[in-house]
């Protein structure tokens, strides 16, 4: 084998007192794809970060590339030494073109003024080989999730990166996106690029991984080689012991199954959504599925009073229901779980305490109006333990936690609320798989305790796992439903058929 | 292919100890964080005693000092409300200057005399709602709006004095202005404007920390669109927090008109709202909203008062004064930003 390209030694990564990385050591070789898996608050990123030179390492480690020993200091430094990072959270600017973003920081002059020709003409050849269908004048605000990764990768390629790191790519691309992107990364490999690759999806790591590095609590517990990545061994380095049954689905649809408590009838925004009814009853777990795009989380906001509507109505429990805001929503027991919880859900300055006990805070108070600290406190403290949620304590700002954790600070909001009914738009979108698990079991206790229960989700076998029924939407309009027979479980193809309007499709 | 075993005999010790090093000095970033502006007021307070000679730590000098800063707290305090939320309010000079002309003129009414105060105050609140109400029920930007308030308040005041400056030598309530509440019989006192100065600040460090209002104002200057969808009634908190500083500066309106015993719709007030502002931001209240405190307000103010009562004291021309007041400012929001950059996200 090949010297590798990338070799840390001993990092590790300390924020005020708590420690992220414990002298972490990484090789990585050219031509490969090294995945990084592990729990969520494991330190993934922040590895990451101190590769891109986001994050200064803690004193004492060492980074070699190409067998030279660097510092990587800003930015800059890690793109000097020929290392690009695609975020968690994607960081273009969307008000700039696509030739502009990939130039950004390094723009071409001519006698000061912009030369845009030079530079739309400099990324021609490199969008062209990404196989990208948009113009380098393109404004990036108009691109889709998958076509700003492209973006992405073409800045990485455009500096002549000799290591891509990507970080959950997948989790806003359609299943068409990440096909794409996974040849694309597959190419990248052939041409010799190291390409450090986190996911929490199994799938993706079997089909793209030759390598699998897991990190636990900070601590690189091992890695292993292409014939030994199996979800088993994976996920016992990962948590430390067996996950044994993943999905959980004990409540029984069938006796259950109370009387409806949301009906949803003929819903229409005059946009994406274009008439659309469903049913969801005491105790049930429906699915909605359908392709990115095809309306599903603007049927949410539709139904929550989160954007206008211009036809259709509610009825909770059998009587009608005039929702105009989020916060009539919750009055009348209606949560939502944002999908996008950056900018929608979580405050990112604000303490966990606060973020979760946000929407309770009125019922707790004392006199109406005066904050009972204990209780939020408690509650803030049974939700850390039950979620085994990851931060140095319930006061530090949410913006601190790993992805996975700010989920699952996001979704003890909403427990918090104890609602009829709950939609649940992408929950475990960046969440690890032990943590999956003890939310798929949360939504379980849930529909065994009668709340009606709405899942929004793009990971087909989790719908699969966790649903009584699915409703499938295409292009804003309700495409049909699957029910799960006596003996049948919900069938993917069926559902897929539905979802693209063919019949068949070898999903 | 090569194992990582190999490289795992660096000296443990290495890491270890560069780690304590790295907690100590974010431990101490945090200390420094907390305490904010502080040690910039008490280098400044020491620093103009030394230049002065002692004149600075005096009774008098400091009850000087605090009865200065009393209105720009009580305006500060209402503006800290406001960019909590990520908004701005000029409007509180105008609206204190209208509030105490409304005063000053009701109290020469012999009946109603008594009534001034509460009317001084309603004056304001009634400005700040109508503010509140444009900025959350018609989306408006707040700086257009307290900008369009700033101008039509400021008329309005000079209109309810018919342009002249009112009189009221023997306003009720006017202990309140030059009085002082004795502490001490004749060793310690300290003048009412600052009693009332304090008592908003405690007030306003009630609603914000202890109630649900408060956390629901920081949520909205934290992230708007999540707060819409937590359930947040925003354009209530919005209201209110234009309230709240409209209320105040009309109490500002009451301090400033019981200690003059006058008011003048056109000179009262004039460019206040850059000093409470300046206070509010030297204070640590992140202009965008989401972040900070009251008692980060209080030391700005306070920082402000200060300065120029410092710089007259060591004799320093007007002219100059207004140029150091200037640097001081940006030196010190640069050193807070310097402080800050140890807690930057990604
Ligand atoms: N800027 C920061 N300030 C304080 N703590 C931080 C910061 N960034 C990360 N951490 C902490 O470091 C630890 C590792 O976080 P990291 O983001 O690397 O996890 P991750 O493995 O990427 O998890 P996920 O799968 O959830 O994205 C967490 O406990 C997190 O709270
Ligand atoms: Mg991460």
């Amino acid at each position: 084998m090949n010297d590798p390209i990338l070799e840390m030694r001993g990092v590790s990564k300390t924020f005020f007192g708590i420690k992220a990385l414990r002298a972490v050591d990484l090789t990585v070789y050219p031509g490969e794809i090294h995945a990084l898996m592990g729990e969520n608050g494991a330190g993934k990123s922040t590895l990451m970060k101190i590769l891109s030179g986001a994050y200064r390492p803690d004193p004492g480690g060492e980074i070699h590339i190409e067998g030279r020993a660097v510092r990587i200091e800003g930015p800059l430094g890690g793109r000097a030494a020929g290392i690009s990072i695609i975020y968690q959270e994607l960081s273009l600017a969307p008000n700039l073109s696509v030739a502009e973003n990939i130039y950004l920081g390094r723009e071409v002059s001519r006698s000061g003024l912009l030369a845009h020709g030079a530079m739309r003409e400099g990324v021609g050849p490199i969008l062209k080989r990404l196989g990208a269908d948009f113009l380098p004048s393109t404004l990036v605000a108009h691109l889709s999730m998958g076509q700003r990764q492209l973006v992405e990768i073409a800045r990485a390629l455009h500096v002549r990166s000799k290591i891509l790191i990507m970080d959950e790519p997948t989790t806003s691309l359609s299943a068409a996106e990440s096909e794409r992107l996974f040849a694309l990364i597959r190419q990248l490999r052939a041409e010799g690029l190291a390409i450090i690759y986190i996911s929490h999806r199994m799938d993706e790591v079997y089909a793209l991984g030759d390598r699998v590095t897991v990190l636990r609590d900070g601590r690189l517990v091992g890695s292993l080689d292409k014939p030994e990545i199996r979800a088993d061994t994976i996920v016992r380095l990962m948590v430390g012991r067996d996950v044994s049954s993943f999905y959980k689905k004990d409540h029984d649809p069938k006796a259950g199954r109370g009387h409806p408590v949301l009906a949803a009838i003929d819903m229409a925004d005059g946009g994406r959504v274009k008439g659309c009814s469903l049913t969801v009853h005491a105790g049930e777990v429906v699915g909605l599925a359908g392709l990115i795009g095809a309306g599903r989380t603007e049927l949410a906001h539709l139904i929550i009073g989160a954007s206008p509507k211009i036809s259709g109505r509610l009825e909770l429990e059998g009587r009608p229901v005039e929702i105009r805001t989020p916060g009539e929503a919750l009055e009348a027991g209606i949560a939502y779980l944002t999908e996008d919880r950056k900018a929608l859900g979580l405050f990112l300055d604000m303490s966990c305490l606060d973020n979760i006990n946000l929407a309770v805070l009125g019922r707790d108070a004392k006199l109406g109006w005066i904050l009972d600290r204990d209780k939020a406190r408690e509650r803030a403290d049974r939700a850390f333990a039950g979620l085994s949620i990851r931060a140095a304590n319930v006061g530090v700002p949410a913006g601190g936690l790993s992805g996975g954790n700010q989920q699952k600070v996001l979704l003890s909001r909403l427990l918090a609320i104890a609602p009829k009914v709950l939609i649940l738009d992408e929950p475990t979108r960046g969440v690890d798989v032990g943590a999956k698990s003890e939310i798929y079991s949360i939504i379980d206790n849930l529909a065994k305790a009668g709340t009606a229960i709405l899942v929004i989700s793009s990971d087909l076998p989790e719908i699969i796992g966790i649903c009584d029924r699915v409703v499938v939407m295409r292009a804003g309009h309700i495409a049909g439903e699957v029910s799960r027979g006596p003996n049948s479980p919900l069938a993917q193809e069926d559902i897929m058929g539905l979802a693209t309007g063919m019949e068949h499709l070898d999903a | 292919m090569p194992d990582k075993g190999a490289v795992g005999a660096k000296p443990a010790s290495t890491p270890t100890n560069g780690a304590a090093a790295e907690t100590r000095r974010q431990r101490m970033r945090m200390l420094i964080s907390a305490l904010g502006m502080l040690p910039v007021l008490l280098i400044l307070c020491i620093g103009f005693n030394v230049l002065s000679e002692g004149r600075f730590f005096t009774g008098q000098n400091l009850g000087i000092v605090l009865q200065q800063a009393a209105v720009n707290t009580v305006l500060a305090a209402g503006m800290t409300f406001v960019i909590l939320t990520g908004g701005i309010d000029l409007s509180v000079g105008s609206i204190l200057a209208a509030s105490a002309m409304a005063g000053l003129t009701l109290s020469k009414v012999p009946e109603l005399g008594m009534l001034w105060l509460p009317a001084s105050l309603l004056t304001g609140l009634v400005f700040g709602i109508v503010n509140g109400a444009l900025i959350a029920l018609l989306r408006l930007p707040p700086f257009i709006v307290t900008l369009g308030s700033l101008t039509a308040v400021r008329g309005l005041a000079r209109l309810l004095g018919a342009d002249t400056t009112v009189f009221n030598p023997s306003i009720p309530y006017a202990f309140i202005g030059n009085g002082s509440l004795t502490l001490v019989p004749g060793v310690a006192s300290i003048p009412w404007l600052s009693v009332i100065a304090l008592l908003v600040i405690l007030v306003s460090w009630l609603v914000l920390r202890r109630t649900v209002l408060g956390v629901h104002i920081y949520a909205v200057g934290g992230n708007e669109s999540a707060a819409r969808l937590a359930g947040i009634k925003v354009w209530a908190v919005l209201i209110f927090v234009y309230g709240i500083s409209g209320l105040f500066a009309g109490l500002g309106g009451a301090m400033q008109a019981a200690r003059l015993y006058a008011a003048n719709g056109l000179q009262l007030g004039q460019s206040y709202e850059l000093d409470a502002i300046t206070a509010v931001i030297l204070g640590g209240t992140s202009f965008v909203g989401g972040i900070g405190s009251i008692w980060g307000t209080l030391v700005g103010a306070l920082i402000i008062a200060v300065l120029s009562n410092g710089l007259i004291l060591i004799g320093v021309s007007d002219i100059w004064q207004y140029v150091i007041k200037g640097l001081v400012i940006i030196g010190a929001v640069a050193l807070d930003r310097y402080r800050l950059q140890g807690s930057a996200r990604t």
